[in-house]
C-alpha cells in the first residue's frame, strides 16, 4: 500500500487526473478566496439589456446565469456542496456495504444467505427512482441527499466484499487465526479486514465518481440542494431552460461534473492495475 | 430446460413480493400524507377523514398491504390520487414507449460499444487502444442529463437535423443515443476485457493457422464467445437501463412510464409511484431472466438447470 505511487506515476492519465482532483478540491475548498465575485449576488450589469444571461467576458469569466449571478463563483461554491455530498455519500454507502459484505461472507450459512438474497432484491428495484421519492418528500438538507444515494449505493459493495470475504474466510491464516482462540471480531478486524482494504480503495475511488454524478443527476431534477445555495446539478437544472440562448450556463458545470467524475474514475481504474493487475473486473 | 424457466418464474414473483412490500413500507414511512395533497386547504376534519376511509388509509399498514396486493394479483394496481384512473390503464399505456426506447437504447449501446470494445483487443498496448479506453471512461463519466441536453442543443437546434423531442421514429434517435454514449462506454470496457481473454485462447490460435485472416478468425470464432459477458450484463444493468431511461425520458418529453413516474412523484400520487417501481422490477427481472435464456443459444456448452 505504501508503495501506490510508484505504479500509478507510470499512468499519465492517472497522473493528470489526481492533478485535476486536487485543483478542483483546492478551489471548492478556497472558494471564498479564489471566486471573484459572490455566487449569490445578483449583477445589475450581469444580465442585457433585454435581461439575458451574459455570455463568458472580462468581468464574469464564465459568463452569468439567469439571473445574472457570476457563473464562475457559483461553479466554484457549487463544488462545496457537490464534493461534500460526493464524499460523505461514497463514504456511508462504502462504510454499509463492507458492514453487510463482511457479516455476509464471514457468517455464511443460512443468516448470511438471507442477507445477500436482500441486496439482491436492492437490485431488482430500480432504487434511484426510490430514492427520487424520498429526496422529494424528506426535508432536503446536505445530509438527507447524501444519504439517500448511499441508500442506493452500498448494495455494488456490499457483492464484491461478501465474495472476497469468502474467499479469505477458507483461508489457512483465518483457520489458524480462529484455532488459536480469536474471537469474531478479532479475525475479522485483525485478519480480514487488512486483506479487504486494497478493495475498498479501490472502490472508494471509483464510487466517488459515481456518488458525485447521481448527487448531479438529484439536483437536476430539482430534488438535491435548495436553491440559492448552488450545486453542480443544480445549476443545470435552474438553467435547463434557457439552453438554447445560453449554452455555457449548461456546458461549463457539464464539463466540470464529467471532468470528476472521469478522473475519479481513471484513478480508481489505474489503483485497481496497481493494487492487482490480474484482476480487471468491471464495476456496473 | 422447462422446470427451469418455471424456477425462474417462481423466483420471479418472490422478487416481486419483496419489491411491492418495501415499496409499500418505504412509502408510508414517509412523514407526508397523502390525504392533506388530495383534500386540499378548505377540507374540515370530517370530510380529510371520509377521504382516508375512502382510500382504505385509516387500517393498519399489514392490512392496506394485503388488500393491495390481493388487488395487484388480479391487475389491479388501484386509482391514481390526482388524476382518477386506474394506475393499470395509464402504466399500460405508457409502457410500449419505454419498451421502445430501451430497445433502441440497447441496440445503440451495443452498435456503439462493442465496435470499439473489439478494435481496441485488437490494438491492445497501442495509442488507439488507450484512446478508445478513455473515450469510453468519459462517456460513462459523463452525466446523462448533460449529454441529452447538448445532443438537443446540437442536433435539433443548431443544425435542425432531429426533432426536438416528443414521440415518433425521427425522436426516438437522439434520447437512445443520449443512453448509449454510457452504456456503451461500459460495453465497451468489457468487451474488451473479454475478447482480450478469447484473443488467448488455444482455439483462436488453431483458427489463425488453419489460414483464417485474423479479422475473420475474431468475427467468427472470436466474437461469439467473447459475447457472452456482455449479455449477462446487459440483464443484470437493466436497472441501471430504466434508471437512466426515466432521466432521458423527462429531458427529451418521452411519453413513456418514467415521465409518469415523474408527475407521479411531484403530486405524491403514491400509487402511481408504486405502480411504476413494480413495473419496473417485473421489466428488470424479466430481462434478466431473457438475458440467461438466451446465452445457451449463443454457446451451446451452457446448459441451463
Amino acid at each position: 500500500m505504501a508503495n501506490l505511487w510508484k505504479p500509478l506515476r507510470k499512468d499519465i492519465a492517472a497522473v493528470i487526473s489526481l492533478g485535476i482532483i486536487a485543483a478542483v478540491v483546492v478551489l471548492a475548498l478556497g472558494a471564498p478566496l479564489f471566486a471573484p465575485h459572490s455566487p449569490t449576488e445578483q449583477f445589475a450589469d450581469g444580465l442585457s439589456d433585454i435581461g439575458a444571461p451574459l455570455p463568458p467576458d472580462g468581468k464574469f469569466w464564465l459568463g452569468t446565469d439567469l439571473l445574472g449571478r457570476d457563473l464562475y463563483s457559483r461553479l466554484l461554491f457549487g463544488g462545496r456542496n457537490s464534493l461534500l455530498i460526493g464524499l460523505l455519500a461514497n463514504g456511508a454507502a462504502l462504510l454499509i456495504g463492507t458492514l453487510v459484505g463482511v457479516v455476509a461472507g464471514y457468517i455464511q450459512g443460512r443468516a448470511g444467505n438471507a442477507i445477500m438474497r436482500f441486496t439482491d432484491l436492492m437490485m431488482a428495484i430500480p432504487a434511484l427512482l426510490l430514492a427520487i421519492a424520498l429526496a422529494i418528500i424528506l426535508e432536503r438538507s446536505v445530509w438527507i441527499v447524501a444519504l439517500v444515494i448511499a441508500l442506493v449505493n452500498w448494495v455494488q459493495v456490499a457483492r464484491v466484499i461478501y465474495t472476497e470475504t469468502v474467499g479469505l474466510e477458507a483461508r489457512d491464516f483465518v483457520r489458524a487465526a480462529r484455532a488459536l482462540g480469536a474471537g469474531p471480531v478479532r479475525v475479522l478486524s485483525r485478519h480480514i479486514l487488512p486483506h479487504l482494504l486494497p478493495t475498498l480503495l479501490v472502490y472508494g475511488t471509483l464510487g466517488i465518481s459515481t456518488t458525485v454524478m447521481l448527487e448531479a443527476m438529484l439536483s437536476f431534477l430539482g430534488v438535491g440542494v435548495q436553491p440559492p445555495d448552488p450545486s453542480w446539478g443544480g445549476i443545470i437544472f435552474e438553467s435547463q431552460s434557457y439552453l438554447m440562448n445560453a449554452p455555457w450556463l449548461v456546458i461549463f458545470p457539464g464539463l466540470v461534473i464529467l471532468a470528476v467524475a472521469l478522473a475519479f474514475n481513471l484513478v480508481g481504474d489505474a489503483l485497481r492495475d496497481a493494487l492487482d493487475p490480474r484482476q480487471r473486473r468491471q464495476v456496473g | 430446460m422447462i422446470a427451469y424457466i418455471v424456477r425462474r418464474l417462481a423466483a420471479v414473483v418472490l422478487i416481486l413480493l419483496g419489491v411491492s412490500a418495501i415499496t409499500y413500507c418505504l412509502l408510508f414511512l414517509l412523514p407526508a400524507d397523502p390525504v392533506d395533497l388530495l383534500a386540499g386547504r378548505n377540507a374540515t376534519p370530517e370530510m380529510r377523514e371520509a377521504l382516508r376511509q375512502e382510500l382504505g388509509l385509516d387500517q393498519p399498514l399489514p392490512v392496506q398491504y394485503a388488500v393491495y396486493l390481493g388487488k395487484l394479483v388480479q391487475g389491479d394496481m388501484g386509482r391514481s390520487l390526482a388524476q382518477k384512473v386506474d394506475v393499470s390503464l395509464l402504466i399500460a399505456a405508457r409502457l410500449p414507449a419505454t419498451l421502445q426506447l430501451m430497445a433502441a437504447a440497447i441496440v445503440a449501446s451495443l452498435l456503439l460499444g462493442l465496435p470499439a470494445g473489439m478494435y481496441a483487443a485488437m490494438r491492445r498496448g497501442t495509442l488507439p487502444d488507450k484512446a478508445a479506453m478513455i473515450a469510453s471512461f468519459a462517456g460513462v463519466s459523463a452525466p446523462q442529463f448533460v449529454v441529452g441536453l447538448l445532443l438537443l442543443y446540437l442536433f435539433a437546434y443548431k443544425l435542425g437535423w432531429l426533432p426536438m423531442g416528443g414521440y415518433g421514429l425521427a425522436n426516438i434517435i437522439l434520447p437512445a443515443l443520449t443512453v448509449a454514449v454510457a452504456n456503451g462506454g461500459w460495453y465497451s470496457r468489457m468487451m474488451r476485457s473479454s475478447m482480450i481473454e478469447v484473443l488467448s485462447q488455444d482455439y483462436m490460435r488453431t483458427a489463425r493457422a488453419k489460414g483464417l485472416p485474423r479479422w475473420r478468425a475474431v468475427l467468427n470464432h472470436g466474437f461469439r464467445n467473447a459475447m457472452l459477458p456482455i449479455i449477462a450484463m446487459v440483464g443484470i444493468d437493466m436497472g441501471y437501463l430504466i434508471t437512466n431511461i426515466v432521466i432521458v425520458e423527462s429531458v427529451f418529453g418521452w411519453p413513456g412510464i418514467g415521465q409518469l413516474l415523474w408527475q407521479g412523484i411531484q403530486r405524491l400520487d403514491y400509487t402511481i409511484i408504486i405502480g411504476v417501481t413494480i413495473t419496473a422490477a417485473v421489466v428488470i427481472t424479466l430481462a434478466n431472466l431473457l438475458a440467461d435464456l438466451l446465452t445457451p443459444l449463443i454457446d451451446p456448452r451452457i446448459e441451463l438447470r
